[in-house]
């Protein structure tokens, strides 16, 4: 019984244990080629088993498949873009698919389907670090290289992560524009969120208080997080409540893409227009109109395009042998030139772009 | 729901006997048979041990909720909760794991709280008599609700692997998952209370009429509360296997599962006024749709393609029946001057 | 409690029949919680946030009478989330390809594309004579499924339509926003239509009482028929209307929200059995629903007990539905004793 070894580990519940291990090995004695999901699991990115070879030439051909949270999602939309272009520059054979709800099993089928497909690179952005880890182990085990961007599996589930930023610097650029955007006097300040679960979101949220303890923001006081489920009239909703219970308020950050837009159309008609801030992580597409007539100065995001492209090198690099995910290795991808691996298989995109009125109309997503 | 309700001209076309199987679900079955075939032949990949298991482990939750349902459609009543307290039911297991219970102690803890919360739908329906489309719209809002408020914004993921692994694994080479096989005696329960015993019969004679049901002497309301009990009862193994399955409590578990699960009742050619349907059909349904949805998605066809075939064959469920009974009632007349 | 204190004076009969109403009982729920969110923080009833209120229920209100039609004819549509998306995708395509397009004809066409939608409905449903939770509930998957097939990921943007079609969206007049006008136009012209005219009473009887509705001559089919495309017709109003007020959407715009609808009609006490209630209890139960979304942050209850507390008020409706029916049976039945 393996889980007992770890430290801080429930006692063995060991009926149970006994019972679903039993019938299981019980049943599974006799045949040969059953899937051991738990067998592959533990080589985590950073210990990978086989060696790699830098000057591998990239493979033609390799099947890579992009699952995104979930389809009809503009920013899965755009990396998606992204990683197509990228797999047709190095004559890949590209497909996507996912679930029309981003729930955190509905991803499961479609990793068992590209399993059972022959794909040799999933790339995803998961729903639940967690839910998917199972699936991806198997999917693992029958030769499949696992690349997850956005947001990323418990690191053994996968062999790369491609980071769209820092957290600490999402984090610090947001509330280094929400301070501009409000001025040297300071005031109230609050946060509209996504979902109140998702894993990014809280870790930015956890980093930007750590930046408003720095004194240059002595005058910004955080007094509420709300949650707008990355749903327009729900986020809607939460931002007239938070302006009724803060009549005081000067600035929302929003690091969202649909709670962004969303609290910026409700803004741009509403009497708080240009006297209430606002920023967030949107697209410039979206918030062009906003940054124009005043209802917001300045927001930011990475490159969402380049995260694909990014991701889809990251994942043929692995397929062809070049990297294991191993940190130091280095890896080049397409136009965008070298790239390394970090601690912990994690690759970083680089640092959000901040748009104003002024560069906006510059960028076609 | 219909305003003009038809029902079929003879009472015992209704009996749910497996000697009558209707020419619905011989279809039913027999498409089954036939998209198997078809899928070997011209997918890739789809006839592999593999396979098999992906597809028979994503039948598991549908199929265990199918089984109550059937019966309590049976009666002409309906229950949309089973969905939200499967998530509710999970979000429990999940915190009180968080709190340091055991396993053993859990179980049995959250299949009690998944039959009180059938027994609230139960009480509503049949004591207070009010109708299940309504009540169940409102308690699938209010435990859904229950979950989030139970582990709010948090996930509890701290399941053993052996545990979350051991669920997956699968009987020798042949792929099919050692867990479907609890599942298969539990449809054997069920299809042997429903179509052997006077109790599976009974529902029947509810769903055709109650008036005369309760005429013949059965206690209409303490069925009908009991299959609410056992529907909530089935739902929380399903959030516990979900839970366990996917290594992940979280407050949308299992969201929007009822409708999948109705769409295969129905389309399993069990009524939606209740009277008729049969279990085997029902299973047919189940069988069917995970098949086509596990064919398709192989083949390459797109999601979008897949909701309206979803949609689709539901309506097709419906006015299918429809379409052979008036087909038979006009042969009846025409050979009965 | 007012009720039995107040039907017991003669003199004030008609204020006891308007307290004993039921469409009475939601507007009180909906004042008890709009004062106590007012005790909560004054502002929640500023000029701001007063509009902000009116503009957010707007579309649940229009959907709600259209379901409220349906209901009362003893069928359920719930493919209305579906068929807004549509209209609302449908609407921005459009708005591309004719940015010139006058605002009037926009909303012309939406509800020809939704009565187009609603009139699928309800030809399966009086013509193959199949249940309508069934037959809605596939075309719940069908219309969205063709949503996701034509809009393929893309997103419609603000900068995608007309700046007087966005206008419509948040604009007001003497106070009062456009979208509350046309929801407040929508609920009398069906109110007085259903109360008023022998056709709109026909819903009604159909309810009641499917056989004696044939029997006294009504066409049931076609009675059907024309809830569903009403129906249809103002799910796809709400659904240019939905885009005219978020601006930026995708083919996901509806999701999930016909249980809001169906939940809004039943609060307000449109009754699931058929025959029984009035759009303008559909309209107080969509407003309050809105409400609670608006007030709980105001009241600092947590928002994860949104959710709970909408189930919970669904069941309070439906309890207090079966409760009256009783009450008036009673009373009905001891009348007659008294007459023989």
């Amino acid at each position: 019984m393996k889980l007992s070894s770890k430290p801080g580990a429930r006692r063995a519940t060991p009926i149970v244990v006994a019972l679903v291990t039993g019938l299981s090995l019980a049943l599974t004695a006799c045949g040969g080629t059953t899937v051991n999901s738990g067998s592959s699991g533990g080589a985590g990115g950073s210990t990978a088993t086989a060696s790699a070879n830098p000057d591998a030439p990239l493979k033609e051909g390799l099947k890579i498949a992009f699952l995104p949270k979930q389809l009809n999602n503009s920013y899965f939309t755009v990396t998606d873009r992204g990683g197509k272009t990228a797999v047709g520059e190095f004559k890949g054979v590209f497909s996507e698919v996912g679930p029309s709800e981003a729930s955190a099993s509905s991803q499961v089928s479609y990793i068992n389907t590209l399993t059972q497909q022959g794909t040799d690179v999933i790339a995803t952005s998961a729903n639940d670090p967690k839910a998917i880890c199972s699936a991806l182990d198997e999917a693992r085990s029958g030769g499949a290289k696992v690349v997850t961007f956005d947001s990323d599996t418990d690191p053994e589930c996968r062999d790369i992560y491609i980071n769209q930023a820092t957290a600490e610097g999402i984090a610090a650029t947001q509330v280094k524009l929400i301070s501009e955007a409000i001025g040297a006097d300071g005031g109230d300040i609050g946060i509209l969120s996504a979902t109140a679960n998702a894993t990014n979101q809280n870790a930015w949220i956890a980093l930007m208080k750590k930046e408003l303890e720095k004194p240059e923001y002595s005058k910004l006081k955080l007094v509420a997080t709300v949650y707008g489920d990355d749903n327009a009239q729900k986020s809607q909703q939460e931002v007239q409540a938070l302006l009724q219970q803060h009549p005081t308020l000067k600035g929302i950050i929003s690091p969202t893409t649909v709670g962004v837009a969303a609290a910026a159309q409700y803004l741009s008609g509403s009497e708080y227009k240009g006297k209430v801030q606002l920023t967030g992580l949107g697209f410039p597409s979206q918030l062009k109109e906003f940054v124009k007539n005043g209802t917001m100065k300045s927001f930011a995001l990475w490159d969402v395009e380049k995260l694909g492209y990014l991701t889809a090198y990251a994942g043929a690099a692995l397929a062809s042998g070049q990297i294991t995910g191993a940190e130091g290795e280095k890896f080049k991808a397409g136009d965008m030139g070298e790239f390394e691996v970090g601690a912990n298989g994690v690759v970083l995109l680089g640092d959000p772009t901040v748009f104003t009125a002024d560069n906006v109309d510059k960028f076609n997503f | 729901m219909l305003a003009e309700t038809t029902r079929p001209a003879a009472v015992r076309d209704t009996a749910p006997r497996l000697g009558f199987l209707r020419s619905w679900d011989t279809a039913i079955i027999i498409a089954v048979l036939l998209s198997i075939a078809v899928a070997s032949a011209t997918v890739t990949g789809f006839a592999s041990p593999r396979n098999t298991g992906f597809l028979l482990i994503d039948l598991i939750p549908i199929l265990l909720l199918a089984l109550p349902m059937t019966l309590i459609i049976l009666t002409g009543e309906i229950d949309l909760s089973v969905a939200s307290v499967a998530g509710f039911v999970s979000c429990v297991f999940g915190s009180l794991w968080g709190a340091g219970l055991s396993l053993e102690l859990i179980i049995p803890l959250c299949i009690v709280l998944g039959a009180v919360s059938g027994a609230v739908n139960g009480v509503l329906v049949s004591v207070l008599g009010l109708p299940s489309l309504a009540v169940t719209i409102g308690t699938l809002a209010l435990y859904r609700g229950l979950a989030f408020v139970v582990l709010g914004d948090q996930a509890v993921t701290s399941f053993p692997r052996a545990i979350t692994s051991g669920l997956q694994a699968k009987i020798g080479a042949s792929g099919i998952p050692v867990w479907i096989i609890p599942v298969v005696i539990l449809a054997i329960i069920f299809g042997v209370v429903l179509h052997f015993t006077g109790f599976g019969r009974s529902l029947s004679a509810i769903g055709y009429s109650e008036e005369a049901a309760r005429f013949a002497g059965i206690r209409v309301a303490q069925t009908k509360f009991w299959l609410f009990i056992i529907s909530g009862a089935v739902a929380a193994l399903v959030g516990i296997w979900w839970t366990l399955r996917y290594g992940s409590a979280r407050g949308d578990n299992a969201t929007g599962l009822e409708l999948s699960v109705i769409a295969a009742v129905l389309l399993g050619g069990v009524s939606i006024f209740g009277g008729k349907g049969n279990l085997p059909g029902v299973i047919a349904g189940v069988v069917l749709l995970g098949i086509l949805r596990n064919a398709l998605q192989l083949a390459r066809v797109p999601e979008d393609t897949l909701s309206m075939l979803t949609g689709g064959l539901l309506i097709l469920a419906v006015v299918a029946p429809n379409a052979i009974a008036w087909s038979r009632t006009l042969s009846r007349r025409s050979s009965t001057p | 409690m007012t009720t039995l204190a107040l039907n017991r004076q003669p003199s004030a009969a008609w204020l006891g029949t308007l307290t004993r109403s039921r469409e009475f009982s939601v507007f009180l729920a909906l004042a008890i919680l709009v004062t106590a969110t007012v005790a909560a923080n004054p502002r929640f009833l500023s000029a701001q946030s007063t509009k902000d209120l009116l503009l957010n229920s707007s579309i649940l209100v229009i959907l709600a009478v259209g379901q409220a039609i349906v209901i009362v004819t003893k069928n359920v549509d719930l493919s209305v989330g579906s068929v807004l998306g549509l209209t609302a995708f449908a609407t921005g395509k459009i708005f591309i390809a004719l940015p010139d397009l006058p605002v009037i004809a926009m909303l012309a066409i939406g509800i020809g594309l939704g009565a187009l939608l609603g009139a699928v409905n309800g030809a399966l449903i009086a013509v193959a004579k199949v249940p309508s939770l069934v037959v809605t509930l596939g075309t719940l998957y069908i219309f969205r499924g063709v949503d996701f097939a034509w809009a393929q990921g893309q997103q419609i943007n603000p900068s995608n339509l007309p700046e007087s079609f966005l206008a419509l969206g948040s604009g007001a007049v003497l106070g009062l926003p456009y979208l509350a006008l046309i929801a407040l136009a929508v609920v009398i012209a069906f109110g007085l239509y259903l109360r008023n005219y022998r056709s709109g009473r026909e819903f009604y009887a159909i309810g009641s009482d499917v056989l004696a509705a044939r029997l006294y001559g009504i066409g049931v089919g076609r009675k059907v028929f024309t809830a569903f495309a009403i129906s249809g017709a103002l799910a796809g109003l709400a659904g240019v209307i939905y885009a005219a007020k978020y601006g930026n959407l995708d083919a996901t715009a509806g999701q999930g929200l016909e249980l809001n609808v169906v939940a809004a009609a039943v609060v307000g006490g449109v009754a699931i059995a058929g025959g029984v209630g009035t759009v303008y209890g559909a309209a107080i139960g969509a407003v309050l629903l809105t409400t609670i979304t608006s007030a709980l942050p105001v009241l600092g209850v947590s928002p994860f007990w949104q959710r709970a507390m909408i189930g919970a008020l669904i069941l309070a409706s439906i309890a207090l539905d079966r409760y009256l029916a009783l009450r008036t049976e009673r009373r009905l039945r001891g009348h007659d004793k008294h007459a023989g």
